[in-house]
């Protein structure tokens, strides 16, 4: 069923058709075989966990990736899309969540980017006609404000407006929007659903990607849902429940287990996190590690999982709340937070959890210095031994320690960044998505390695966003959604539905 | 399978390594100098012209030794010569005031560490990019200076002052030495010390190195102060060496102290040189310019010569370094 197109027999000829698209990137089937057709004034909701494939695909609808197999037909013709100008011509506009305006420049400036009316002098652009053209634009989406307005002075509610009369001007007919509402306050959100349902009526398509239950109901002619990079169903909405919608994204995915020896009882309070908050968009967060505990730490991307994590390293600035770790109040740099025995593994290790360009013996006894070192000069052989001990204890694959990190692959390099934090002899281990990037085999050696350090009286709070990872790993998990942990899941609970449900946005 | 036959499949690379290869061709391009111009010039093998040579590059060597310590950092520092000025000009009037050395070697290092110390504080504390809060106080210290000596000329120290910068010890100049010195303390400090690996680490990738729990805005306000204070040394080397201060005295070392950091294979991208190699580049600049003086190449000649030699010496190490990853 999932590769059959929707039998709809009295709709026209779609208006933008894609037949088996699949996209590859090294180690990972990005799309595998997914057909998708928009139909004139339609608002197609695209539904699926994160690494579904739904960004994936709305590159490929854009141009900006290229697919290795599939068919594109517009209005029946079959068409190729393999330039975001090729796309442009099609009538295809993409708004995503980070805008794409110049702050600088007033409105009409940026709906007519590099498209601006010529004035009389050749090279010079006619800004009457430009300030005209951007206010009959702003009208016909019902937008009323001055067009010479500077961009940088507008909420973010009014640049997302701005952006669709971009679109609009290039006389898109296809408009793809990835979570628009997800930085829009209730009445903005409502005013964005009347544009929809505006631009609706003029007949434009529109494909929606949401996490919000209750928009896809609200919105949606039609529903996709997308998971593992597969269409899994095209369903209406009148045919579905949320539940039903939930158990179609998350599926079964039974060839991935991970081992873990559970402890009968946690151990000591290690890390206890009060009504934390933070400018980087948190609030009120109740967090409690114990040794011997692997706490999940799940959610949406963008749930603000990272930003608690970088908060209670100290990485980040914080506004109020309390961090206690090991019985004492925590609040500073990162240097102190790591000197402590908290340890954070960050989401991407290359730009912020390893210097490429060093030996690996160079990163694993960066954080370990002061403890190696007590007398503050450094000995080369010292490090090398204790280098060559953390190679031997983790499997690093590595000719030498004196081997450029940067050269190794992705599990090893990751073995590394763990690696440095053992040497350091770290309590807490924070893991932001440990095994992204990484290969099944490497996979499983992380977890058990993180299974050994928790066994051995250290604790893990682990983010990931595969949640079967989470329900096979964690002894329990907290589930954050729009910056807040919006509910906490016991062992006997932890199930993927569970997550998706807490993570998902219902009112 | 042993770890021999491991490497040989796999090449083993570090930077330590790489670190020696690198200051290793640049010995060899010193020498190469050296052979050429002992070829072509008879005065050039004289006893008097190397010490002159060595004295010449230790004032270099000085100013970007502690230069090369903000360039691991990935930083910059334009101020250095703006402050040699300053504190030149500032120990000299503490000696004429006091009549004590001391005291005015003690201001002038004071003064030099100070103005680092306030870089280092732009660039972390307010977050100014090095490159332009040092240029920035490169032109508050010109104008300080000016303003201090409103035109005048600094004159006559004390003799034993003045041995600093052109006394002899057993046949080498004083600045030899302290050359020696501070060539042992500043490679000993980049690399024997966990200060020197942080600052390696620092210029390696910053945002790693922070969450890697090192103390990144202290590293770099010790950096700058070191560089800051090294100016100052120079600044007493100079004024005992001239015998006189000026309030341009400093216009034309920062330029030359940049070349010399660059020549020694210091990348500007951080993270990569030693403070030996930025000895060599140091000693090549002055071998090159103390040559053509030798063969009376006109002097105008001698910033288009220093340009191409950084140039080509940033490509070869580009090159050598683009083969290795």
């Amino acid at each position: 069923m999932s590769d059959a197109l929707p039998v709809e027999v009295t709709t026209p000829t779609p208006l933008l058709e894609l037949r088996g698209i699949s996209k590859e990137f090294p180690g990972v089937k990005a799309l595998d075989d997914v057909s998708f057709a928009v139909y004139p004034g339609e608002v197609h909701m695209l539904l699926g966990e994160n690494g579904a494939g739904k960004s994936s695909l709305m590159k490929v609808l854009c141009g900006a990736y290229r697919a290795d197999a599939g068919e594109f037909y517009y209005k029946g013709d079959k068409v190729a899309i393999s330039s975001t100008a090729d796309a442009q011509k099609l009538g295809i506009a993409v708004i995503f969540q980070e805008f794409s305006l110049v702050p600088h420049l007033d409105i009409a400036q940026n709906i007519f980017l590099g498209r601006e009316p010529g004035g009389r002098i050749p090279g010079t652009i006619d800004r009457r006609k430009i300030l005209a053209d951007a206010k009959r634009v702003l009208d016909t989406i019902g937008f009323d404000i001055d067009p010479s307005t500077t961009v940088d002075k507008l909420g973010v509610a009014q640049q997302q407006m701005v952006e669709i009369a971009k679109a609009i001007s290039q006389n898109a007919r296809i408009l793809v929007m990835d979570e628009p509402t997800a930085a829009l306050s209730d009445r903005e959100t409502e005013l964005l659903f009347a544009l929809i349902a505006r631009l609706k009526g003029d007949g434009v398509s529109i494909v929606y990607i949401s996490h919000r239950m209750a928009e896809v109901f609200a919105l949606g002619d039609r529903i996709t849902v997308l998971r593992d990079g597969r269409r899994i169903d095209g369903v209406k909405p009148a045919d579905v429940t949320p539940d039903q919608l939930v158990r179609m994204m998350v599926g079964r995915n039974v060839d991935m287990t991970y081992p873990r020896n559970f402890a009968d009882k946690p151990g000591e309070l290690l890390l206890e996190v009060k009504g934390l908050s933070a400018p980087t968009g948190i609030s009120d967060i109740n967090i409690e590690v114990r040794r011997g505990e692997i706490v999940g730490l799940c959610g949406l991307v963008g749930s603000g999982r990272s930003e608690v994590a970088r908060a209670i390293f100290g990485a980040d600035p914080v506004t109020s709340g309390e961090i206690i770790f090991d019985g004492k109040a925590i609040s500073g740099e990162p240097d102190l937070a790591a000197r402590r025995g908290i340890a954070l593994i960050p989401e991407s290790r290359k730009s912020e959890g390893l210097a490429l360009l060093r030996s690996v013996s160079d990163n694993l006894v960066v954080s370990a210095l002061r403890k190696l070192f007590p007398s503050g000069l450094f000995d080369s052989r010292g490090a090398q031994r204790t280098s060559d001990a953390l190679i031997r204890q983790l499997r690093i694959a590595t000719p030498s320690a004196r081997q450029t990190v940067g050269l190794l692959s992705g599990g090893n390099q990751q073995k590394v960044v763990i690696g440095k934090w053992l040497a350091a002899g770290s309590k807490l281990f924070i893991f932001d998505e440990p095994t992204r990037g990484i290969d099944i085999g490497a996979k499983s050696e992380i977890f058990a390695l993180i299974d050994r350090l928790v066994a051995e009286g250290a604790a893990a709070l682990m983010i990931s966003s595969e949640q079967i990872e989470i329900c096979h790993v964690c002894d329990r998990a907290y589930v954050m959604r729009e910056g807040r942990i919006a509910g906490h899941l016991a062992r006997n609970e932890l199930t993927e539905e569970n997550i998706v449900r807490l993570g998902m946005h219902h009112a | 399978m042993t770890d021999i036959t491991k490497d040989a499949m796999m090449p083993s690379r570090s930077f330590l390594s790489q670190d020696a290869i690198q200051v290793f061709y640049r010995l060899l391009a010193a020498l190469l100098i050296c052979a050429v111009l002992a070829v072509l010039s008879d005065s050039f093998l004289s006893l008097g012209n190397i010490l002159n040579v060595l004295r010449q590059a230790s004032l270099t060597f000085f100013i970007a030794s502690g230069l090369t310590l903000v360039v691991l950092t990935a930083g910059l520092d334009l101020s250095v010569g703006a402050n040699v000025a300053l504190s030149a000009c500032i120990a000299g009037t503490v000696i004429h005031k006091t009549g004590s050395p001391a005291l005015g070697i003690l201001t002038g290092l004071a003064c030099g560490g100070l103005v680092g110390l306030l870089n280092g504080i732009m660039v972390t504390a307010l977050r100014i990019p090095s490159f332009i809060a040092t240029y920035g106080m490169l032109w508050v210290l010109n104008g300080l200076t000016y303003w201090y000596m409103a035109g005048e000329t600094l004159h006559g120290f004390p003799a034993g002052f003045r041995q600093i910068g052109s006394g002899y010890l057993f046949g080498l100049p004083i600045p030899v030495y302290l050359l020696l010195v501070f060539l042992g303390i500043g490679t000993f400090f980049a690399q024997r010390t966990i200060w020197g690996q942080e600052i390696y680490a620092i210029g390696a990738n910053p945002v790693a190195a922070r969450l890697s729990g090192i103390p990144v805005a202290r590293r770099l306000l010790l950096v700058y102060a070191v560089s800051g204070t090294m100016a100052g040394l120079a600044s007493i080397i100079f004024l005992s060496r001239l015998n006189s201060a000026e309030a341009d005295i400093g216009e034309s070392l920062t330029l030359p102290a940049i070349a010399a950091v660059l020549i020694g294979g210091t990348s500007l991208f951080g993270g990569v040189g030693t403070v030996f190699g930025t000895f060599i580049g140091a000693l090549i600049l002055t071998l090159v310019l103390n040559g053509m003086n030798l063969l009376s190449v006109s002097a105008n000649w001698q910033p288009l010569v220093t340009g191409v030699i950084v140039i080509l010496a940033v490509w070869l190490d580009m090159k050598t370094r683009r083969r290795a990853q």
